[in-house]
């Protein structure tokens, strides 16, 4: 693969290409090129990521930055201090008054922009809490920040920002509750163990003791037990809490249960593969095979303990996927405030335009929006549900004004994961009425209260709670009272409870901090429905955002017939072992790029003045090299493929008389870049794909490739004095074949031109790189371009004949003795389109101006298919023929179009008309247009 | 332009020098500048049949035939039933008639099978398996309401496909094509004959049906491949010899013979030495394919097309080569174009043009006659021919390129162009490309308007 024995890689950088090297990024992708970028103050040079947590034992500190190392000199425990001190008291802690029980708080997050002058960062915050039963007051304070320097870039970006970090913050609670949850289960666990073992203790002592009296040991025992009977039920409270919380924002948001679909991290996640139902079982599965532990029932709240990683607060699959979310988000919001909005704007003005896009903008970009919404439609988001999915009808908690029916159902419906050890040890103990409701042990996951609830709710049992000795026979006759009384004690407990929730935000959160978007209680927010239609807008913004992220990223594979997309490539570099050098991999394309180009060619030139001409290997020892230097791979790959285009087209200036040589030694080169692309793709394929990543090969695209495209478009054109016929063929829907021996001759050619090759709007990729059998009619109405090889063979010579017999709907370009036969131009439009001595020295330059001209193409073809009175008679007299002559002068007087240019325009025209007309039907091939005109031979 | 591609490198074969007229790629008279493949068929298609306005059928080797829309190409119906190659076709009734919802369509097959289909629903209506022999044509009176099917002998059906009277079997040969003749009566092809039958409908003198044989003309002297109704009163019969006669269908007696077409071209007295090699093909004197617009008849003639004038009983217009192989189907459109199609794979669009009467022997075709083996006897005549009879000239304005095999029979339709079927598998649409545009146009604002509707109405 990589012993190409005849490459010679041998290059002088003459002045030109030094001068223009086209190998960084447009300029407005990064800010170093901007020159009114106000990073000058700053002391990092990108835009970052940062997790901090106000801890509870060390102050706010810094926890992980996106990309990992993007930071350079930057304070960021200064800076952690700065946006953390801005949070808000994030909860309450403990009782509430007028209840006997601590009380979570679902708090919004708050959404704050600060500026630090000092470190020239302004950064967009978003404050979350998440829960920890060890944690003071059960919450950790946290928060996501957007840190960029231009502050500009935050505020317009705002909108998008929130979007994009609730949802983050929504994945990482999600699993912060499910975490929690589970805790509590344990926790529970332990104090049933607890108070099982204490009340034991508390038999022995009362059967020993018959003297009358309590000694002050039974008494401390008591107290012990019912300290621990209170602690069961708050902790009750709590689960019950949590996962009523979960349930209500669930329903909210309209999804249900993720998928198996995002199982790809690793094993160690293994809850997150499992579906909804089969993650009860495990869960249960998992709080059964834990031992409990005999506790010291004091209180929740312990300091002492190592306090819990963020990874173990939150379970592993969803701080990956919050990681992988951040990521993304990341990448989207690189580069200059200007170039996000105009590219905001121009994909708002592309969805206007899908009449007429279709033609050179990406197709895909549109269907696959599409396909994808329907898609995300079906496998909703990853939202642990911990409530299985008949509970979620449960009217409770978000009915205030709910009737006493309303309780008795919801209170029947409350799921109690009570533990086969408990169950069995208590089923003697319980009072008779409750036996009905118990399920067999290991039935079922749930215990419902059925038949249950009446006696409780009218007997209102509750005080035995407080550790009475008749409570002490039947703990789980008491227990499930409790729950029950926890639920339903009385409405007014209930609302009480809202209440308080709603002072303590309006208090904490509203007033008190000056954040920028306005905090809707929780409790509101669920009975509200136009909170609820804000969800579900941020949820489509996201996706949106989502889409475009992919398709900035993903990689339109022009060039390299694989099928890895440079997505998958990015993603996958940032998991690769630790760097060499302290390169911030996923950023620094355009930067890192000149370094390598330059060994190269260093190389390269030292090789040329010893003038050792064929001394193959070396190319592929450089590479090897630079693989084994450990650089950032994609670095590689972009690099040395902007080297590469320098070495052979300088290659190509020196030799270009010297014929055979120097295409023997081309090919290589270019096929030798595929394999290597192909190479590095694989190095990092095992790694599967994010799910968000788009998994098919995509026809053109953005950002690099349209780079790459533009600027072999500009060699061509330079290079091909006969660049505009082509370009014609193209344009005016002729087929053009690129005829030639050998592959990576063909291919570059085929690239260059591909940027022309309008969309037939069918399915059908219109542009095949390389082709090696005769052609048949059937290619000839999908293919516009093509790569034919020309061998000597019986075979070449069939294809040649093939060529020969369609030679009337074909363009041939012969690329070995560069000469060309088509239908000869006349006309300004293709002049300007393509100059050959055109002043454009970039790529990406010439790709856009090529685009514009081609989009104002596309308006006037546009304005001239949806003109009525240019196709239609305006009344009945109108002849057919006056018709036809107000159509050319419109063309000609109208839309300045002078004899071939309106050949295609109306070509256009025909396109957009069969789009719109869903032409052609399914499993119908498309038509084969043509003009009978002569053609001419044209040479360099 | 082979030679361009195969570059300088190549030792340049000597390319043949091609004697068939040639037209660049500069076509102005051609209209045909959009075309649509359909795909479906496995195996040669052969026949196309014409349904109405917007449908036709396709059949060929593959036994299975197809409904297709000729406007939007889409297929209609598939008509799976028979095992074997398709051997002929007919729509029933030919011309569409005012109750459109009884359209059907005869096949016969090698199979022996002749299925009958409604071409509505594309479901088979009715199965007749009682043939001997598979059958080699089919034939419709719409004016009784019956149709015959050839094979080894004749037999009338009616359209419940019982049978009601049949021929007795021809020894060792078949009948290859029926017309409809005058009074009832049928000629029908048997290799080197024409026998001409009468059919006795029902009646109250007879019982039942009848078919009796009239005579038998033995006139040809080989086989006969064609067979073609002329007007009311004459038919014609063309044979593997090139043998052309045209008889009178009262009385069954010839009206005219023509037996020397390959020799119409004069021979010009050429200096000896300039031989060229002729193909077997262009000696060929078959008469593969006849047809008429009641003035004259136009034969596809080995390689060569000629146009027969009836009243003058002369070639008055020929073409000897006017395709590099066997011409397959002939036919003039109603747009006056002569089409011909061809085993070489393309079709050629002819226009019949006066001759400039100043000089007729420098006009463009007469170099290509320059051919042919010096044959004194036949000469003189062919000078007499040429004097008297040519009078016009055949322009080749356009050829159709698309197919890789040959091209077995195309069919006209006024407004969407032609459908031409081929041994490449293939059916090809061709349009005129500035039509098809216009009427995009149409059907766009048609759609808008709808879609306006639409918007009002809700």
């Amino acid at each position: 693969m990589i012993t190409a024995p005849d490459v010679v890689a041998l290059t002088h950088e003459d002045d030109y290409e030094e001068q223009y090297r086209d190998d960084s990024m447009p300029p407005f992708q990064f800010q170093p090129e901007n020159p009114w970028s106000k990073t000058a103050t700053a002391k990092f040079e990108k835009d970052f990521i940062l997790i901090s947590e106000f801890s509870e034992q060390v102050g706010p500190q810094p926890l992980l930055t996106i990309p990992e190392n993007a930071r350079d000199n930057f304070d960021l425990n200064y800076f952690s201090l700065r946006i953390m001190s801005v949070d808000y008291q994030a909860s309450f802690v403990g009782h509430p008054p007028g209840t006997s029980y601590p009380k979570l708080n679902f708090v919004e997050d708050s959404k704050v922009v600060l500026g630090d002058s000092k470190e020239g960062a302004f950064a967009y915050v978003h404050h979350l809490t998440l829960y920890d039963l060890e944690a003071r007051g059960f919450v950790r304070p946290f928060c996501v920040a957007y840190i960029s320097a231009d502050e500009n870039k935050i505020m317009q970006q705002f909108q998008e920002l929130s979007d994009d970090f609730s949802k983050a913050s929504e994945c990482l609670k999600t699993g912060n509750r499910k975490a929690f949850a589970t805790e509590l289960e344990k926790k529970l666990q332990d104090l049933e163990y607890t108070r099982n073992v204490l009340h034991n203790e508390t038999e022995i002592q009362k059967r020993s003791n018959d003297k009358g009296y309590y000694s002050s040991v039974a008494i401390e025992k008591a107290n012990e037990l019912a300290n621990v009977e209170k602690c069961i039920i708050e902790h009750e409270d709590l689960l019950m809490q949590i996962r009523t919380y979960s349930h209500k924002k669930t329903k909210d948001a309209h999804y249900f249960s993720y998928e198996p679909e995002y199982g790809t991290e690793p094993s160690d996640t293994g809850l997150g593969h499992q579906s909804n139902e089969s993650c009860d079982k495990i869960n249960f599965s998992n709080s059964r095979s834990y031992t409990p532990k005999f506790t010291r029932a004091k209180s929740a709240k312990c300091f002492e303990k190592k306090l819990k990683t963020l990874e173990e607060l939150c379970d592993s699959y969803f701080f990956n996927q919050t990681l992988e979310q951040l990521k993304q988000v990341e990448k989207f919001f690189r580069g200059d405030v200007c170039y996000l909005i105009t590219s905001q704007i121009e994909k708002l003005l592309l969805q206007q335009q899908r009449l007429t896009s279709f033609l050179f903008e990406d197709t895909l970009f549109f269907d696959k929006e599409r396909t994808e919404k329907q898609q995300r439609c079906d496998k909703p988001l990853p939202v642990f549900n911990i409530l299985s999915p008949k509970d979620l009808e449960h009217p409770c908690l978000s009915n205030e004004a709910a009737s006493f029916e309303s309780y008795k159902s919801c209170v029947e419906s409350v799921p109690i994961k009570l533990d086969q050890q408990v169950n069995e040890e208590s089923y003697h103990g319980t009072v008779a009425d409750s036996i009905p409701c118990k399920n067999p042990p290991g039935a079922s996951d749930y215990l419902e209260l059925e038949g249950k609830e009446k006696g409780s709710v009218s007997s209102g049992e509750s005080i035995e709670v407080l550790g009475t000795e008749k409570s002490c026979p039947a703990p789980i006759f008491s227990k499930s009272d409790s729950q029950t009384n926890l639920q339903c004690q009385h409405p007014e407990i209930v609302r009480r409870k809202f209440v308080v929730t709603k002072r303590t935000n309006s208090e904490d959160s509203i007033e008190v901090l000056c954040t920028t978007e306005s905090l809707i209680p929780e409790d509101f927010k669920a009975t509200c429905p136009s909170a609820i239609y804000e969800e579900d807008n941020t949820l489509d913004n996201e996706e949106e955002k989502q889409l475009s992220t992919d398709l900035v990223q993903s990689d339109a594979n022009l060039n390299h017939s694989n099928g890895f997309s440079k997505a998958d490539f990015e993603n996958n570099t940032i998991m690769l072992p630790v760097l060499s050098e302290p390169v911030d991999s996923p950023c620094c394309i355009g930067k890192e790029s000149p370094n390598f180009t330059k060994s190269v060619s260093t190389f390269v030139t030292e090789e040329y003045n010893d003038g050792v001409v064929n001394v193959p290997p070396q190319r592929s020892k450089t590479i090897d090299q630079i693989f084994h230097s450990d650089f950032p791979q994609q670095d590689d790959r972009n690099g040395l493929y902007g080297a590469d285009d320098q070495v052979l087209s300088t290659y190509e200036k020196k030799y270009s008389d010297v014929p055979g040589t120097g295409e023997t030694v081309q090919i290589p080169v270019d096929e030798y870049l595929d394999n290597m692309s192909y190479i590095s793709a694989s190095l990092c394929s095992d790694r599967t794909p994010s799910p968000a990543l788009p998994n098919c090969p995509i026809k053109r695209l953005s950002g690099k490739h349209k780079k790459q495209s533009g600027r072999n478009s500009l060699w061509f054109i330079r290079q091909y004095s006969f660049a505009q016929q082509a370009i014609f063929s193209l344009l005016t829907g002729r087929m053009l074949v690129i005829v030639g021996e050998q592959e990576g001759k063909v291919k570059k050619l085929v690239n260059a031109l591909s940027t022309f090759v309008p969309n037939c709007g069918s399915d059908s990729d219109s542009i095949k790189q390389w082709v090696t059998f005769p052609l048949h009619i059937n290619h000839l109405q999908t293919w516009k371009l093509i790569g034919l090889q020309r061998i000597a063979s019986p075979l070449g010579t069939s294809i040649l004949h093939s060529l020969n017999r369609y030679s009337r709907y074909i363009s041939i370009l012969d690329c070995d003795n560069k000469t060309l036969r088509c239908p000869q131009y006349k006309g300004l439009l293709i002049t300007r389109l393509a100059d050959h001595r055109t002043q454009i020295k970039r790529g990406s330059t010439y790709y856009m101006h090529v685009h514009n001209m081609l989009t104002q193409l596309c308006s006037q073809a546009f304005l001239y298919t949806f003109c009525h009175h240019l196709h239609l008679p305006v009344d009945e007299r109108e002849t057919e023929e006056s018709v036809t002559c107000r159509r050319v002068n419109f063309l000609k007087h109208h839309l300045g179009l002078m004899n071939d240019d309106s050949k295609i325009v109306q070509y256009f025209a025909d396109l957009i008309k069969m789009r719109y007309l869903h032409e052609p039907a399914k499993g119908v091939n498309p038509v084969l247009r043509f003009n009978y005109t002569s053609s001419s031979v044209f040479k360099i | 332009m082979l030679r361009w591609l195969l570059g300088g490198r190549d030792v340049q074969e000597p390319v043949e020098k091609s004697l068939v007229l040639c037209i660049g790629d500069e076509q102005p008279q051609n209209p045909y500048t959009e075309l649509r493949v359909l795909k479906g068929h496995s195996d040669i298609v052969r026949f196309i049949a014409w349904i109405d306005d917007l449908r036709f059928a396709s059949a060929g080797d593959d036994g299975v035939v197809f409904v297709w829309n000729v406007q939007t190409g889409e297929r209609l119906h598939e008509l799976r039933g028979h095992s074997r190659p398709i051997t002929a076709i007919a729509v029933f009734p030919s011309v569409l008639q005012l109750q459109p919802e009884s359209c059907h369509l005869l096949t016969a097959s090698s199979d022996k099978t002749v299925i009958i289909w409604d071409l509505n629903t594309g479901t088979q209506i009715y199965l007749l398996t009682e043939f001997q022999s598979s059958v080699k044509c089919l034939m419709i009176i719409e004016r009784l309401d019956v149709w015959l099917s050839g094979g080894d002998k004749v037999c009338t059906w009616n359209c419940q496909a019982e049978l009601l009277c049949k021929t007795t079997c021809f020894k060792d040969a078949d009948v290859s094509s029926m017309i409809e003749l005058p009074k009832n009566n049928i000629a029908a092809v048997v290799r080197k004959d024409v026998v001409i039958f009468k059919l006795i409908p029902l009646s109250s003198e007879t019982q039942a049906w009848e078919i009796i044989e009239m005579r038998r003309l033995s006139n040809h002297e080989d086989d006969i491949r064609a067979l073609i109704t002329i007007n009311d009163n004459t038919f014609a019969t063309g044979s593997h010899i090139g043998e052309l006669i045209i008889w009178d269908s009262l009385d069954w007696s010839v009206q005219a013979s023509e037996s020397q077409f390959w020799n119409a071209a004069p021979q010009f007295d050429k200096p000896a030495e300039i031989k060229i090699s002729l193909t077997p093909n262009q000696h060929e004197t078959c008469i593969h394919h006849l047809s008429s617009d009641r003035e004259n008849i136009f034969a596809a003639i080995g390689t060569g097309i000629y146009v027969y004038n009836l009243q003058t009983k002369t070639v008055i217009a020929y073409q000897q080569l006017a395709h590099d192989s066997r011409v397959l189907h002939i036919a003039k459109l109603p747009n006056n174009q002569l089409v011909s199609c061809s085993e070489d794979g393309s079709v050629r669009l002819w226009e019949l043009q006066e001759l400039p009467p100043a000089e007729p022997a420098t006009s463009g075709l007469f170099n290509m006659w320059g051919i042919g083996r010096p044959n004194k006897q036949q000469n003189q005549m062919a000078k007499r021919k040429l004097e008297c009879s040519v009078l016009k000239t055949l322009e080749l304005i356009g050829d159709l390129i698309g197919h890789s095999g040959a091209v077995r029979m195309f069919l006209y339709f006024k407004d969407h162009g032609m459908v031409t079927c081929s041994t490449d598998h293939l059916i090809i649409l061709w349009k005129d490309g500035e039509m098809e545009s216009q009427f995009r146009s149409k059907k766009l604002f048609q759609k808008l308007e709808q879609e306006e509707q639409y918007a009002a109405s809700l």
